[in-house]
């Protein structure tokens, strides 16, 4: 074993530069127009809805192909509060949160005994349901046009009207649910979820209730799921519901394998980079798709488990191999 | 009161009862009316031919699934159609015969999720780490080296599960178990894969633990370490018990050694 003072710098390393590239990023953002501080707060929150996902899929190891219909359900709950009812957002938020984390237990609860494609299958189809009801429940959701108006964020009288405020704010969350993820990870609680993802036997030969551990994950990721599509119904004013289609799906996926599946820090620095990776390309004019497909397959290629991991293996001594990031 | 040693044997409190356990598999009867006890404090192994049904009565016995009919009690408590964890919460902890590590995690972390039935602490406590908390994760740092060291795997603390020869594997899933405190120990052929040395050390463990009070149900196929070990042993040929005793009494039994030459066993 390594000393303690060494490993604890190490470790301390570890923390601060993932937080030291989040907030340069941002601090570059805010420094400069409108358009970059769009892209921004998109990633930031892509990262929040990346983060809860992990606990599900990366932690837990579980499949969902369906955890847009959670933000869906908080988009649409903080649009129809705030636009509608002209609610604080932050009660809304909360109110969103907690109605998609039961609608995630009540759904759950039934659909978790199911494994591998046949659970996929059935949380795809929770997707394609709450896209369907977006859609035809004209009167609440005002269908195909989208609803507009939804004021941004803030608390009581102050609001952030500002985009660069709102970033901040999205930073601030960000940071938040990539703290309360580590800290989760390195607990009891998470060494449950990790143990599902190893062997689901042995983790239930050891006492684990492995029904209610992947419950619990799943209800996390929807958490976190409702709060990115509330913060993005303030962050735009504007949602509909191809906003939270399928292609949410694809996106999240392709933030989480190549930023880092299973990691702390992973999904937010991929949802950094997927979103930031277009608009470098931007000057290849057609050669742009191209030149994206060929960046993300050779980061698969080099970096199998994702940049975090590539870059927490440059922290850590060889023997400490097995040591997550 | 002074009691002759079989006295004790037949007073001894039954930790396990396995009653008319019978498990069929479509038209397949993998275990028929199966009936045994296994005293506490005791070693007791199971041994039978390849595909005797051994490893379907120890998923019987720790839920892995439910028996078709029959019945199993532990501590005097049914527990006969229970979910698995909860039969493990209560103290019946098993291995597997294909070793079930958790791969992507470090052999210590391995064994920290077996400390799992022995702690407390969820969401909250993770999130505000309590003073509790903080001193439950310090106690568990000691206490999982503690255990790697008993089964002699400090210098691999650090390494991923996967990584680790077949031998060290099994010896991790048996620290892991360990971890869990259990009051009986299901072992499901612990000793496949090691080497003689390993195989030793592993008997030495499996004495120890007996020691310390952990009644030890035992499958396996290696006889000296059944013999060295078991104080009892129950056998089974195609899904029937056979035979029980004493090693002594097993070695010398007619039908038994019939059920070895006649089975697919060749090692024996
Ligand atoms: N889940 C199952 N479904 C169907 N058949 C099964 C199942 N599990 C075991 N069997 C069958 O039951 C019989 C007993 O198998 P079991 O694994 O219990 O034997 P065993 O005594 O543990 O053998 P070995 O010494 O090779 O480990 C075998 O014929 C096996 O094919
Ligand atoms: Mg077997």
């Amino acid at each position: 074993m390594t000393s303690p003072s060494i490993t604890s710098t190490r470790s301390l390393l570890r923390t601060l530069a993932p937080v030291a590239v989040v907030l340069t990023v941002m601090g570059i953002a805010l420094m400069s127009s409108g358009y970059v501080v769009t892209v921004i707060g998109f990633a930031a929150i892509y990262g929040i809805f990346c983060t809860g996902l992990n606990f599900f899929m990366g932690y837990t190891g579980q499949a969902s192909f369906g955890q847009n219909a959670f933000a869906c359900l908080g988009g649409y709950g903080s649009a129809i509060l705030c636009g509608g009812l002209y609610w604080d957002p932050l009660p809304a938020f909360f109110v969103s949160m907690a109605f998609s984390g039961i609608v995630a237990a009540i759904i759950g609860y039934p659909t978790l005994k199911l494994r591998g494609h046949y659970l996929a299958m059935a949380t795809f189809a929770l997707g394609l349901i709450t896209y369907e009801i977006s859609i035809e429940w004209v009167s609440l959701t005002q269908g195909y046009m989208g609803y507009s108006g939804i004021p941004p964020l803030g608390v009581g009288k102050f609001e952030l009207v500002s985009e660069k405020h709102q970033l901040i704010a999205l930073t601030v969350i960000l940071l938040v649910g990539i703290w309360i993820s580590t800290r989760l990870r390195d607990s009891r609680f998470g060494r449950a979820l990790r143990a599902i993802a190893g062997s689901e036997p042995a983790a239930q030969a050891l006492g684990v209730n492995v029904a209610r551990y992947k419950l619990l994950a799943f209800v996390i990721a929807a958490l976190y799921a409702s709060a990115a599509g509330s913060l993005f119904a303030h962050f735009i004013g504007f949602i509909s519901p191809e906003v939270f289609g399928g292609a949410m799906v694809v996106q999240s996926f392709t933030m989480l394998y190549l930023g880092g599946i299973g990691t702390t820090w992973g999904p937010a620095i991929g949802a950094l980079i997927v979103s930031m990776l277009p608009e470098f390309l931007r000057g290849l004019k057609e050669m742009q798709d191209i030149a994206y497909a060929i960046i993300l397959v050779s980061i698969l290629i080099f970096a199998p488990r994702g940049v975090f991991a590539l870059i927490g293996g440059w922290f850590r001594p060889k023997a400490k191999e097995g040591d997550a990031p | 009161m002074s009691a002759s040693p079989t006295m004790n044997a037949s007073v001894a409190k039954s930790l396990l009862s396995v009653k008319n356990v019978t498990m069929k598999f479509g038209g397949l009867v993998a275990n028929d009316d199966i009936s045994f006890e296994v005293a506490e404090g005791s070693i007791h192994a199971v041994i039978g031919p390849n595909g005797a049904g051994k490893t379907t009565l120890f998923n019987v016995i720790s839920g892995f699934f439910p028996p078709t009919s029959g019945a199993v009690e532990f501590d005097s408590q049914p527990i006969t159609g229970l979910p698995q964890h909860a039969i493990a919460q209560a103290g019946l902890v098993r291995t597997y015969q294909l070793v079930q590590l958790f791969k992507d995690l470090t052999v210590a972390e391995n064994v920290r999720v077996g400390f799992h039935r022995v702690t407390k602490g969820g969401i909250a406590a993770a999130l505000f780490r309590p003073g509790w908390a903080k001193a439950q994760e310090a106690d568990l740092t000691r206490r999982t080296a503690e255990l790697l060291n008993f089964v002699g795997l400090t210098a691999q603390a650090e390494m991923k599960a996967e990584v680790l020869p077949y031998g060290q594997q099994r010896l991790l899933e048996v620290a892991r178990a360990l971890a869990a405190e259990p009051k009986l120990l299901l072992l499901d052929e612990p000793a496949a894969g090691l080497n003689v040395q390993e195989t030793d050390q592993l008997a030495a463990t499996i004495e120890k633990l007996s020691a310390r009070g952990v009644t030890v149900l035992l499958v396996e196929h290696d006889m000296s370490l059944v013999m060295r070990v078991a104080r009892r042993i129950s056998v089974i040929d195609f899904g029937r018990k056979i035979a029980e005793g004493t090693p002594a009494e097993i070695k010398t039994n007619p039908d038994v050694l019939a059920a070895y030459l006649g089975g697919t066993e060749t090692d024996a």
